[in-house]
């Protein structure tokens, strides 16, 4: 959990920590930067999904007594599915089109992941590794435009 | 029940899984879907929805440490994604073309070798020697990671980086046609082909499954197969779980201990497999 670099002393967990992080904050940490990629991606996430979860309980308050309200809500029914539905239903405050908005940044989070990895590979120059990633990274986008397509 | 109990329910089950799954490299979904369909008469669709969210969920929330530790190999796994996903990509257009049946009993097959090969390596006393090969110098597989259990840095080598790339396009095959992550097939690869340690092989595996399972997600949520109500909780208690596990539990248990454990949910997981497929 060792953020922006303090002047502050350092608890004694961080400290282990010190030796790496004091090399050189300018020059990047590969490994540092996609682990904050995904805390940040992560808890985003789960902002949305907690907020839109309140949202819910609050417009519904029958949910917390009802028990025939969850027969509705596990039985198939219609769920946003496109990225306008998801759009609409967060102008309109409805609560689980927040939590349906945390869900897709969580599954765009590892798509971010290989483009940051693109990007820090192509910095230490490693051509071999920008060809890899690049072509994961090209695979993924064709899955999803095709996964569209479907 | 109410939507409300029914969430906290889903909510425990879900931290359960996702402690589980960070740290046997797995996503958890087949714990889940059982769970929701059997005990709490979820619809399929929307389990499947869950499990795959529930995939990536566990794969994130566990890599942010694996990574910063290094105890997930980041370049095996770029590696090793080029055959997932192309693995994946193929997997959906198969699964028009062969029967769910057959993939279940031949995959409920492997598995169950792979843990009876697995269980063998657990007896074997002295590690037999890394071969050394040309191609993982060149691409600069090899890596170190420090154990906690075992007080002291760990180096290792990585082997056979073609063979691993193959086990891994099936084990892609096996997720684009089957809708799993199959780091019940990705951890024997690495741990066995590649000869990467087995807490590197599980970590590698949690940071890779959050990739394959992406390629795929997309497809799901344009179905409608993603209810937030559900994999709204799934979400929530798997990061929990799988930040649990990755920050407080890996480092620190054996790996005899790990080994067994996997061994045994890979059994559990294979005769699933092997019963789905003789059961369609």
């Amino acid at each position: 959990m060792s953020e922006a670099p303090t002047p502050e002393p350092r608890s004694p967990e961080a400290a282990a920590a010190v030796v790496q992080d004091g090399e050189d904050a300018s020059l990047l940490h590969p490994e540092q930067l996609i682990s904050d990629l995904l805390r940040y991606g992560v808890a985003a996430s789960l902002a949305l999904v907690t907020l839109g979860t309140v949202v819910t309980f609050f417009r519904h308050p029958d949910y917390l007594v009802s028990s025939e309200a969850l027969l509705r809500l596990t039985s198939p029914h219609p769920v946003p599915h496109t990225l306008g539905d998801v759009v609409a239903g967060a102008l309109a405050a409805r609560g689980q089109a927040f939590v349906m908005a945390g869900l897709l940044v969580m599954m765009a989070v590892p798509v971010m992941r290989v483009a940051l990895s693109l990007l820090i590979f192509r910095q230490q120059k490693d051509r071999l590794y920008v060809g890899i990633t690049a072509t994961v990274l090209a695979m993924l986008v064709l899955s999803f435009l095709l996964g569209a397509a479907h | 029940m109410t939507p409300f109990l029914f969430m906290l329910v889903v909510l425990g089950f879900s931290v359960g899984a996702g402690l589980l799954g960070s740290l046997l490299g797995i996503g958890g979904g087949l714990i889940l879907i059982p769970v929701l369909t059997l005990l709490l008469k979820v619809d399929i669709q929307y389990a499947v929805g869950a499990s795959i969210v529930s995939v990536i969920a566990t794969s994130s929330g566990a890599a942010a440490a694996y990574v910063r530790d290094r105890m997930a190999n980041t370049r095996v796994a770029m590696f090793l994604e080029l055959a997932t996903t192309a693995g994946a990509l193929s997997g959906a257009y198969m699964s028009g073309l062969v029967g769910g049946r057959g993939v279940y009993l031949v995959f409920g097959g492997v598995m169950a070798w792979s843990a009876l090969v697995m269980l063998r390596r657990m007896r074997a006393s002295a590690e037999a020697p890394v071969p050394a090969d040309a191609l993982a110098d060149r691409l600069a597989l090899h890596g170190s990671y420090w154990d906690e259990s075992q007080g002291r840095e760990v180096s290792y080598r990585v082997t056979r980086p073609l063979t691993g790339l193959g086990l891994m396009y099936v084990a892609g095959t096996v997720s684009g046609m089957l809708g799993i992550g199959s780091g019940a097939l990705k951890v024997p690869a690495m741990d066995l082909a590649m000869r990467l340690p087995l807490k590197v092989s599980t970590a590698t595996s949690n940071f890779m499954i959050g990739v394959t399972a992406a390629a795929s997600a997309g497809v799901y949520f344009a179905r409608g197969n993603i209810d937030p109500f559900i994999a709204g909780p799934v979400c929530v208690g798997v990061t929990l779980g799988a930040w649990l596990g990755s920050r407080h539990l890996m480092a620190r248990v054996n790996s005899t201990w790990l080994r067994a454990l996997f061994v045994g949910v890979l059994l559990w997981v294979a005769l699933e497999m092997l019963r789905k497929g003789w059961a369609s």
